[in-house]
């Protein structure tokens, strides 16, 4: 073996790894349309995962290291039908099944390659079941389509281990418990089903985006893995303009990384930021994405419209060039989908920018009596910041320190409080 | 992380109106299909032989043009991807998957990680650090204030 500067068996680890990440949600799509158990499935990938862990450090990695996983797998499930008593008539019969696929196997390869994408689909179904609670289909997810082990996705949710690995446990025991078929929903339920994996998916995004816990403003890995699985749906559901558009808006948001936050840690609100870092070429594959959705009809869903909106900003080149007017029209659609008071707080601010502060102040103002928002600090600070650009700063002081008594983010706090200094100068 | 795989020249790629074989295209295509389908490919070009480029060269406040083409086509580039993976391990997994578009047989591609701002982290981590330290030391003033 060569000398070199890393630990070989480091080095081997890693790949195995990365073979993993490529090769797991296939070898487990494949395996539970065989074996028609998608705990067993599971379970059988991951003692394949462990031979390989054992073998492939003496024997190097194979050519086909999907290939040898699937067969490794399938070699067990032969091994475990036969010697497992209960239900012997099934699992002889499956066995058989399996053994005769064996031996057409040049053959097979081909099968799975036809139907990988179809069993791909179904685990995405699967996984993101809106019978388990949100938290359990972001792991199951994590974990079946994004190749992570429970260890990473562990440490990206600053969770305990065997806290997920119960998650996960439990998770797998409903979904058997429930006889959840492996299958792609049809008719009407697709689109509820479809719904709860694009919630999965955006919810990963958010938690990378916005951590919620934790030091870090923001968990970039975690937006890596949730644009990964975002991609790989929309190639998925090529058909489905949702789809691209929580592609495109991931896409859009991820672009402006590196500007939304300072090198010491601090939030940079969206006209604060450098633009010049924002990511083009993600902004670029954010634009192509919302394309395709236009390319398959017109109607607009809950992403597609946040992705235009955030398309507006992304085109525009300074704050002052940004298309207000179509931001108004595009919140205006969004509120009347979903009729929520914080969209109502959006379109408000848009409607100022677009018409001017008073117009933006008497919205917002009748939202005052709605009370979802009773403490919710961006009503305040949006209040704030309107009084204060229509010079009525006592007014615009005050509302800003009850901003800053309502946010529970403590740089946003100073943020606000610096501003309510400000209204006295 | 984000890698670019830089497919080094050919001969082949070198020859002047020159296009890729209608197979190997066709084997490329299938190949960045799958990269597209699970998620990793963030974008992709061809280069052109350098015949149709040009080098401008820098020497204090001089700057010469130098016309393609340019001979050591192992040094020149034919094309490039952009993948987003969790390793440099990941990234060679993938490239190994490349249908080899050699004619000869004989080719390389070269993978190389792209800088992230986290990358710059060593270098700000000072001023970082001085920065939270101010921080600190106003915390007691600012409530004595109030």
């Amino acid at each position: 073996m060569a000398v070199s500067a890393t630990d070989p068996h480091q080095v081997i680890h890693r790949t195995i790894e990365a073979v993993w990440r490529i090769e797991s949600a296939r070898v487990i799509a494949g395996l539970t349309r065989l074996t028609r158990d998608f705990d067993l499935a599971e379970d059988l990938a991951q003692e394949a995962l462990v031979a390989a862990l054992e073998q492939w450090p003496q024997s190097g990695v194979p050519d086909h290291p999907g290939a040898w996983l699937t067969a490794t797998a399938k070699r067990r499930a032969i091994d475990l039908f036969r010697h497992n008593a209960v239900a012997k008539r099934k699992h002889e019969e499956l066995a058989r099944d399996l053994e005769a696929l064996e031996q057409t196997a040049p053959d097979l390869d081909a099968t799975l390659d036809n139907t990988i994408s179809d069993d791909l689909l179904r685990l995405v179904f699967i996984a993101c079941h809106p019978i388990l609670p949100t938290e359990s289909r972001a792991a199951l997810a994590l974990r079946l389509l994004g190749g992570l082990t429970t260890d990473e996705i562990a440490r990206a949710f600053l969770t305990p281990e065997p806290t997920i690995a119960q998650r996960i446990v439990r998770a797998k025991r409903t979904l058997a418990d429930q006889h959840i078929p492996f299958e792609v929903p049809r008719g009407l339920e697709f689109a509820a089903r479809l719904a709860s994996v694009l919630e999965v998916i955006y919810l990963i995004f958010n938690e990378g985006y916005s951590a919620t816990a934790g030091d870090d403003l923001m968990r970039p890995n975690l937006c890596e893995d949730a644009l990964r699985l975002g991609r790989i749906l929309a190639e998925l559901t090529p058909a489905e303009p949702e789809v691209h558009g929580l592609v495109a808006l991931m896409e859009i948001q991820a672009s402006r990384t590196h500007a939304r936050i300072t090198s010491t840690g601090e939030p940079v609100l969206l006209f604060g930021q450098n633009r010049t870092q924002w990511d083009q070429l993600l902004i670029h594959r954010g634009l192509t994405a919302i394309e395709r959705a236009h390319q398959i009809n017109t109607t607009r869903g809950p992403y597609l419209l946040q992705a235009e909106i955030a398309a507006c900003h992304a085109r525009a080149r300074t704050p002052s060039e940004t298309d207000w007017h179509r931001i108004v029209i595009l919140y205006t659609e969004l509120a009347r989908i979903i009729p929520s008071p914080v969209i109502e707080l959006n379109r408000a601010v848009a409607v100022s920018m677009a018409q001017g502060p008073q117009a933006g102040l008497t919205l917002v103002d009748a939202l005052a009596s709605e009370p979802s928002l009773a403490r919710y600090h961006l009503l305040s600070s949006v209040r704030a910041d309107l009084l204060y650009k229509l010079g009525r700063h006592p007014e615009a002081r005050t509302e800003f320190e009850r901003a800053a008594t309502l946010t529970r983010n403590n740089r946003e706090r100073s943020l606000l409080l610096a501003r309510a200094a400000s209204c006295d100068l | 992380m984000r890698f670019m795989v830089i497919a080094k020249a050919t001969p082949e790629t070198e020859k002047a109106g020159a296009l890729p074989d209608p197979q190997l295209m066709l084997e490329m295509g299938k190949y960045n299909e799958e990269l597209m389908k699970a998620g990793v490919l963030l974008a992709l070009d061809g280069l052109q032989p350098s015949s149709k480029g040009a080098r401008v060269r820098f020497s204090g406040k001089s700057r010469t043009v130098v016309d393609g083409p340019f001979t050591e086509a192992k040094e020149l580039i034919a094309g490039f991807q952009i993948l987003q993976v969790k390793s440099l391990e990941e990234a060679i997994e993938w490239v190994k998957r490349a249908p080899n578009c050699s004619p000869t047989g004989e080719g390389e591609v070269e993978i190389r990680q792209i800088f992230e701002m986290e990358d710059f982290a060593p270098i700000l981590s000072e001023a970082q650090i001085q920065h939270k330290v101010a921080k600190r030391a106003e915390l007691p003033s600012q409530t004595a204030k109030k």
